[in-house]
């Protein structure tokens, strides 16, 4: 019988080792494709949303002609409102038209509406607005700078080819060729699109005068909602049940039912909110109030759990203290340890905020997916009106027919992403900065 | 007067207490205050509470109450002939409150409301005018019971404003009669605050009572109108507009069991997998950005999943997979929806499981490698069967989270309710059907819209039932080792 050397591994000892190895290949293997799948997930979102941050304008000196656009000479504006976008429309094609024949530009090739399609529809409506707001403009020359239409500015993104141009009706090879010798001649230009952030949604033809105004303040005022409800709410709650509740069925009851709210599907919230706050207190539909109420009920229990923890990891020593000296409970609690657990429970009031601006399901139930069209008033009034939300918004351009809609919605996720890192990054700085081992 | 207005008096008025408060407490001992029971705070922080608080509850109380009152009054006055065949009441009674509505906007701006109530076609065409799109002409009934809504809103608004305002002076005069130098108002100030402590405790039971019952309440309405039987076992679902279709969530509950499995298979391996390798051979190093990075998956707002879903993930699976196997051509699929919302899940299996991991006792590794083992062997042999409790309830909350989820299916899974076996369909779930029936066309009364609020009991009794069963395990299994 020959021995075995002690350093030579018998096969046994080999197979436990290679499986060894393999175990820890296949740890290694799921932490790379998790990591792949945030990896794709980003690169996807930014590489579609992006180019909504481009956008391709067309810049032209426009004549306002008193005879077509304020026919009676009165400069009232309720008389100037006869001459409708359609007027508007006509007198910047023709500008346009002006242009380019100056540039030296061929539009013979161009079809019908060929060139009254280079500009988006929104950009009368625009001018229209400019001059209403302005009579005095009627008679000038100005340099206007319109919006491209969608398609135009689809072909600069590389979603519109002059293949699939051939093939669509709102476009053609020929105008793309035009759109081409336009950027030649400088009247064509593609630059940052602060629009996106301020104006309006637009409507179903419009994807390229789409933009997040009403959204971005309609979040903004749910959050404040959240902000000034939950957390003095939260807080309360957390100090009740952290530091006064005595040990019974009845503080049991309270603790159970946190954490199954914390994991109740928010659709259900949804629902609660439209059938009591809707239907049964009869606040209006599509207003941030409602939604903030709802984000509210939503966000308390994610705010109780990391402030009853921040108020659990301040010592006994600390209120025993306060308390040797004298102090009341309640002053024992809100000289002492509020202070001392505030950083953890701003950091976890911060991360529950977070949480309820990427929330859509609810808020899609009482009625945010509704287009609005004007901004909302100031608050508090303002809470009333109809707005909609961030990430409301984003579901709602998906569900419409236009390419441009997309692009646009993966430009909004980007937008939501930046207010949820900035966020984050305030609740990993504060947690930082004031973190305290005892 | 406006609610605005009304909570501004209601505050300079605790504004005054407080000030009043204090000073008179001070004036009470001639500015001797060593002769007070508490510090002069506390009593103009009594009053003020005192004065604040009662009027305040009173108004959001009346507010909650007043529409149910007062519709039910406004609905007795409602001519049962009236309502058309094969509609319910609450249908007249959304008109009343378009109705009460539009005369109050068409009011505000100034426009003269007694010759258009006398005039319904003219109301009509004023409303319209004014945004607010009525179908018919309001009925006589309808008028009469739109009249009594409005009058019977003023005069109660009226009532509350003098009652809120009564019961702030009262409160305010009574915190002040109070005031003597042996009043102990240190304690009553933390008596009123403990209060208010519990009172907010308990909205967390309050909200679960209000999806409750909210959720019961149109629920039996619903069964009232549709058979529950042919609701829990019919396996076809097929709505229609005008009512009279079949309700059967067996297709919905497969679609969202279905997705979540997918999911499941998915985030456990992967979730599982790299918790323990987090655990147990990774450096400090790499853990301390490894952890945070993955735990950014659980960060990612749902929508962004969906929108990743529905321009990534289904168009690749159609065009690699579905459309070469000849297995479908929808973009929209189980699996596109269950592998996307696997991503989403690994978080909470890997975190929760990483914990749970941790948390069993170094000494079991170290007896475990001190006999030799190697450490693979010891993670399968010695810490999983430790752990396994613990696991199982990160999984079932995993499974919980991705049965409520409603994105993610809404943008990935499809709408057609299908019962079939084929991952690349498109199928539909709970969720998807809740968010369509809710904010469609159809109206509230009928059992279109109100199945929804039944799709809503089931899944809220589904997770609540995985949820108390995953933290009773994970409660349970903790005790074990502490």
């Amino acid at each position: 019988m020959t021995r075995a050397s002690l350093f030579a591994q018998d096969k046994r000892t080999r197979a436990r080792n290679a499986t060894e190895k393999r175990f820890r290949a296949y740890g290694l293997t799921a932490i790379v494709l998790a990591l792949l799948a945030l990896l794709w997930l980003l690169i996807s979102i930014f590489g579609n949303g992006l180019p909504a941050f481009k956008q391709t304008f067309l810049t032209f000196p426009v004549t306002l002609e008193e005879s077509v656009l304020d026919k009676s000479g009165t400069r009232d504006p309720a008389v100037m409102a006869k001459a409708t976008t359609i007027t508007y429309g006509k007198v910047l094609t023709k500008a346009l038209e002006a242009e380019a024949t100056a540039k030296g530009i061929d539009l013979s090739a161009l079809k019908k509406k060929g060139l009254a399609n280079l500009i988006s529809e929104e950009s009368p409506a625009t001018l229209r607005n400019m001059v209403l707001a302005d009579p005095s403009l009627i008679g000038q020359t100005i340099r206007f700078t319109a919006l491209a239409g969608g398609r135009v500015d689809g072909y600069y993104k590389g979603r519109v080819t002059l293949e699939t141009a051939a093939l669509d009706k709102n476009t053609s090879p020929e105008q793309l060729a035009v759109a081409d010798k336009l950027k030649e001649a400088g009247v064509l230009t593609i630059s940052l699109n602060s629009g996106f952030v301020t104006m309006p949604d637009a409507s179903d033809k419009r994807p390229e005068a789409a933009g997040l105004g009403i959204a971005i303040i309609g979040s903004l005022y749910m959050m404040a909602v959240v902000l000034v409800l939950a957390l003095p709410i939260g807080v309360a709650a957390s100090v009740y049940l952290e530091e006064f509740a005595p040990k019974n069925r009845f503080t049991d009851l309270i603790e159970v039912n946190i954490a199954n709210l914390a994991a109740v599907p928010s659709i259900v919230y949804g629902i609660l909110g439209l059938a009591i706050f809707i239907n049964m207190v009869g606040l209006p539909t599509s207003a941030p109030i409602v939604g903030g109420l709802v984000l509210t009920l939503m966000t308390l229990p994610r705010i109780i759990i990391p402030t009853r923890a921040a108020l659990k990891a301040v010592p006994p020593s600390i209120r025993d203290a306060a308390l040797g000296i004298g102090a009341s409970r309640l002053q024992t609690v809100t000289h002492h340890v509020l202070p001392l657990a505030m950083p953890g429970i701003l950091t976890g009031t911060i991360i529950g905020l977070a949480q309820a601006l990427g929330e859509t399901a609810p808020l899609l139930l009482i009625g945010m997916v509704a287009f609005v069209r004007d901004f909302p008033g100031a608050p508090p009034s303002g809470l009333f009106d109809p707005a909609a939300a961030l990430p409301v918004q984003i579901y709602n351009w998906t569900t419409r027919g236009d390419p441009g809609f997309v692009e646009r919605a993966s430009g909004a996720i980007i937008v939501l992403l930046i207010f949820l890192i900035a966020m984050n990054a305030v609740a990993i700085y504060l947690r930082r900065k004031f973190e305290r081992r005892w | 007067m406006s609610i605005g207005l009304l909570s501004l008096i209601i505050l300079v008025l605790t504004l005054v207490g407080y000030v009043v408060g204090k000073s008179r407490a001070i004036a009470s001992v001639a500015g001797d205050i060593r002769k007070l029971h508490s510090l002069p705070p506390f009593y103009g922080r009594i009053t003020a509470l005192l004065t604040a608080v009662p009027a305040f509850l009173l108004i959001i109380g009346w507010l909650l109450a007043e529409p149910l009152v007062l519709e039910n009054r406004a609905l007795a006055l409602i001519d049962p002939a009236e309502i058309p065949q094969g509609q319910s009441a609450d249908l007249v009674m959304s008109d009343v409150r378009r109705v009460a509505a539009g005369l109050d906007l068409l009011e505000t701006r100034g426009e003269a409301i007694a010759p258009l109530i006398a005039a319904p076609d003219q109301l009509k065409q004023a409303m319209n005018a004014a945004g607010i799109v009525l179908q018919t002409e309001p009925t006589p009934s309808t008028l009469a019971a739109t009249a009594a809504l409005r009058s019977a809103k003023a005069t109660s608004r009226l009532a509350m404003v003098v009652a809120a305002i009564a019961l702030t002076l009262g409160g305010l005069a009574w915190g002040l009669s109070r005031i003597k130098p042996e009043f102990r108002a240190r304690n009553a100030t933390e008596g009123f605050a403990m209060w208010l402590l519990i009172g907010c405790s308990l909205i967390a039971v309050l909200t679960t009572v209000g999806i409750v019952a909210s959720l019961l309440v149109e629920s039996l309405h619903f069964f009232r109108l549709y058979p529950i039987t042919e609701f829990l076992f019919s396996t076809q679902w097929a709505p229609k507009f005008g009512g009279g279709g079949t309700l059967g969530i067996v297709p919905l509950l497969w679609g969202t069991l279905y997705v979540s499995a997918i999911a499941l298979l998915v985030a456990v391996p992967i979730g599982l997998l790299s918790a323990i390798y987090l655990a147990e051979y990774a450096s400090r190093a790499t853990r301390s950005w490894v952890k945070p990075a993955i735990e950014v998956l659980a960060g990612i707002p749902t929508i962004v999943y969906g929108l990743f879903a529905l321009i990534t993930v289904g168009p690749l699976l159609r065009d690699y997979f579905a459309q070469p196997l000849g297995l479908g051509n929808s973009s929209s699929s189980v699996l596109t929806a269950g592998l996307v919302m696997g991503i989403m899940v690994i978080p909470f299996v890997s975190s929760l499981s990483d914990d749970i991991i941790n948390a069993v006792p170094q000494s079991l590794r170290d007896g475990s490698l001190g006999l030799g083992a190697t450490p693979s062997e010891t993670i399968r042999q010695v810490v999983l069967p430790a752990a396994l409790p613990g696991i199982v309830g990160a999984v079932l909350l995993a499974a919980s989270r991705a049965i409520g989820e409603t994105m993610i299916v809404v943008m990935g899974a499809g709408a057609a309710a299908r019962l079939s076996l084929n991952p690349f369909d498109a199928m539909t779930t709970v969720t998807v059907k809740i968010v369509s029936q809710l904010t469609g066309d159809t109206e509230f009364a009928s059992p279109e819209t109100l199945v929804a609020f039944a799709l809503g009991l089931t899944l809220f009794v589904l997770t609540l039932c995985l949820n108390i069963l995953a933290l009773m395990i994970v409660r349970k299994y903790r005790e074990q080792y502490e």
